[in-house]
């Protein structure tokens, strides 16, 4: 399995100045005679979407013609998200406005699931709107890889930490909660899912095809359980990955990284259940997966942590003699 | 002549308007070009940035020199006989490490050099697209040029290179900077740049009766510049620009430095003012038994159009159009060179602003339409011939 991992490293894994060519996108979006559409999820993301519009609008939309519908899908700011979205030309909706039949939930989820009925495009294109140092690779890292193979179902991106390492070599790993959290469970669970680098961020590029046949959670859970239903339905070949270089943006407190937590776990144990392998737990791996990049190349490191459990000591002769006791266990 | 004078300024408010869709595209040039650091010869990326541009832009004769780093490139006019040269500087004060992030609001750009100058450099970058969409070809080529080593210890480098260098004849030069609109500078004033280094030797007595440190010393050699007299006319001013010295509370300092800038209407005052301050300098190193050196890192000699030159009155008459009152003030940038080198040439300013050099540096959008009708409206007076001298 590590080299089938390793080989998905080395053709599905990308990096954002392979795309820099944005004419060239263009081009094959033209041959493959598809649409691309732009979501921006928010909530009172004021201080940030302006930018992210003007870019991308001035970049992607009227210099090159790669993106054909940009809209902000919003959960109800109170803030001038909107005012400030719609000043600059993006086409803005309120969650709630859309499909009113099916009624309105809280959470980020839901504005990328009530995109699919709004958007026209055959890929959309997810992107963050608290990005400060926005860039139009935000778009083109990850649609890029969705253009260039037909295979390609959903493209993640990730990013490099601001730290220097004085020997050239940087441990490339995700945030704190994919860190603690979703690389030891997919570890355990989903071995192969371990070489997403990062697969809590917010920016990813997906085919309708694949939207519309997944489920939703609206809150903290939507990217893992994306991944976990795409993994099962397409297996790993259907993923692709891109370097975006650093990606600057608010910075959450333990507590908040703690609430989500508590959502992507009660959506990881759900998915368990889901696939029915709560009664059968696989073998249990021992090998844990993180990722060491040098340059743009991307090692898979796999340590073997063995969790070895001692008995209870009273069930241990020499100690039932010692201690002139029985052993009960 | 294809249009006279006042129809150039009728058509102000028309070429207004129909800039605003191009809004999205200036603005995305300015904070794309304004988060790429460029401290003063350290500009390479943002001149990249701007070269790829004018490729986009499908201009002609594209290229970054390779001494100074210049970026210039070509709008071939339909005669071609003269050259105009729209430039602005690409260097900012903030140095490679500060947070360049911008930030937009529905009025405002905030970040650090937005208004000096990343929206005048990214004027120069959408000028093509520009006059496509107002669907202005010009009988003059128009050279546009992204200068380098602009500001403090880079004297003008980028310009004075182009210059010695340049193979296109300059009938005229704009030099664009990002704010304040209004701006109408004419001339060049004359300015000496000066930099104070003092070093204490290392065996100093700080025990002897009297001893003091660098930071009374550049304070004694900055009280001795302030009792120099200063005449109201020519006007004349020296700017204390910064002082570095001292790391702590109790720590004698040993090294101090000052910076100041001499300006003056006159020459002759500009060089009696640097002699007074080197004598000064003098005694206060001979007195203390200290290193202390002047040095001089800039100089721009006095000259300029007259207020009546064509070419200003042009100006005039364009910000009157647009309701903006002149603010005329000298200029110690890319304007003196070109007056040195006899090239008739106005420096104007795009759009009003906050806050210039320091991180919370701001520009508001709304006003970068008239400073960008402003410029064409400039642009096609020159091709017209309403601003040469007679």
């Amino acid at each position: 399995m590590t080299s089938k991992v390793e080989k998905w490293l080395e053709t599905n894994t990308y990096h954002h100045g392979e795309f820099w060519d944005i004419l060239k996108l263009v081009e094959l979006k033209k041959q493959q005679g598809i649409k691309i559409s732009l979501c921006i999820p928010t909530l009172n993301e004021e201080r940030t979407i302006g930018k992210e519009i003007v870019i991308f609008r001035s970049e992607l939309m009227e210099r090159y013609p790669l993106i054909d519908e940009f809209a902000v899908i919003d959960s109800g700011s109170k803030d001038k998200t909107l005012e400030v979205a719609a000043s600059f030309g993006a086409d803005t909706y309120r969650a709630k406005d859309i499909l009113p039949s099916v009624g309105d939930k809280p959470g980020k989820g839901e504005n990328l699931w009530k995109a699919i009925y709004q958007l026209k495009g055959d890929i959309i294109i997810y992107v963050d709107a608290d990005i400060a140092n926005i860039h139009p690779r935000f778009v083109t890292g990850i649609v890029g890889p969705l253009l260039l193979n037909p295979t390609t179902k959903y493209c993640k991106a990730f990013y490099d930490r601001p730290i220097t390492y004085s020997t050239g070599v940087r441990a490339s790993g995700g945030g704190r909660v994919t860190e603690i959290l979703i690389r030891p469970l997919f570890s355990l669970f989903f071995p192969e899912l371990a070489a997403l680098i990062q697969p809590l961020s917010g920016e990813f590029a997906v085919r309708r095809e694949v939207l519309e046949k997944i489920p939703f959670p609206i809150g903290y859970g939507v990217e893992t359980a994306h991944i976990l239903d795409v993994y099962q339905e397409w297996g790993l070949d259907a993923f692709a990955q891109c370097d975006l270089d650093q990606r600057i943006h608010r910075n959450q407190s333990t507590t908040a990284l703690g609430k989500m937590s508590f959502g992507i776990l009660q959506t990881f144990l759900n998915r368990l259940k889901r696939y029915d392998m709560v009664d059968k737990l696989p073998e249990l791996a021992t090998l844990y997966r993180q990722f060491q990049a040098e340059g743009n190349r991307y090692d898979l490191l796999e340590k073997a942590i063995v969790e070895y459990e001692r008995p209870p000591m009273i069930s241990v002769p020499e100690y039932c003699n010692k201690f002139k006791v029985q052993n009960t266990a | 002549m294809p249009e006279n004078l006042s129809t150039i300024l009728d058509l102000i408010p028309k070429h207004r308007e129909a800039l605003q869709p191009l809004r999205e595209i200036l603005l995305a040039n300015a904070m794309m070009l304004g988060e790429i650091p460029a401290p003063t010869f350290g500009e390479q990326r943002r001149i990249t940035f701007l070269g790829n541009r004018f490729t986009e832009e499908g201009l002609q004769r594209i290229s970054i020199d390779e001494v100074a780093g210049n970026c210039m490139a070509m709008i071939p006019g339909r005669e071609g006989k003269r050259n105009i040269l729209v430039c602005a500087h690409s260097d900012t004060v903030f140095s490679q490490k500060v947070d360049h992030a911008m930030s937009v609001t529905q009025d405002t750009i905030q970040g650090p050099g937005i208004g000096d100058n990343s929206l005048g450099l990214a004027a120069i970058a959408t000028l093509p697209n520009l006059l496509n969409r107002l669907e202005l070809q010009f009988s003059d080529n128009i050279i546009l040029l992204g200068c380098t080593r602009s500001l403090g210890h880079g004297n003008l480098g980028g310009i004075k290179f182009f210059l010695e260098n340049n193979t296109f004849p300059l009938h005229a030069g704009i030099c664009v900077e990002g704010i304040q609109l209004g701006r109408l500078s004419y001339s060049s004033v004359g300015m000496l740049r000066g930099e104070v280094n003092l070093n204490m030797p290392s065996e100093y007595d700080w025990t002897k009766f009297g001893a003091t440190n660098a930071v009374t010393l550049l304070t004694k050699i900055v009280q001795g510049i302030q009792s120099i007299p200063i005449p109201t006319e020519p006007k004349t001013k020296i700017i204390f620009g910064s002082m570095n010295t001292g790391t702590s509370f109790a720590t004698q300092p040993t090294t101090a430095s000052l910076r100041f800038e001499i300006r003056s209407e006159a020459d002759g005052m500009v060089t009696e003012l640097r002699n007074r301050i080197a004598d000064l300098v003098e005694e206060v190193a001979t007195m203390s038994r200290t290193d202390i050196s002047l040095t001089v890192v800039a100089h721009r000699k006095h000259g300029g159009l007259e207020y009546n030159h064509p070419m200003v009155k042009c100006m005039r008459k364009i910000l009157a159009t647009l309701d903006v009152k002149p603010h005329i003030e000298p200029s110690v940038g890319e304007l003196s060179e070109l007056i040195r080198q006899k090239i008739p040439s106005v420096t104007l300013g795009l759009t009003t602003g906050q806050h210039k050099n320091e991180y919370n540096e701001s520009i508001d959008i709304q006003p970068t339409f008239n400073g960008l009708s402003q410029l064409v409206a400039l642009l096609k007076s020159i091709d017209g011939g309403y601003c040469d001298d007679e």
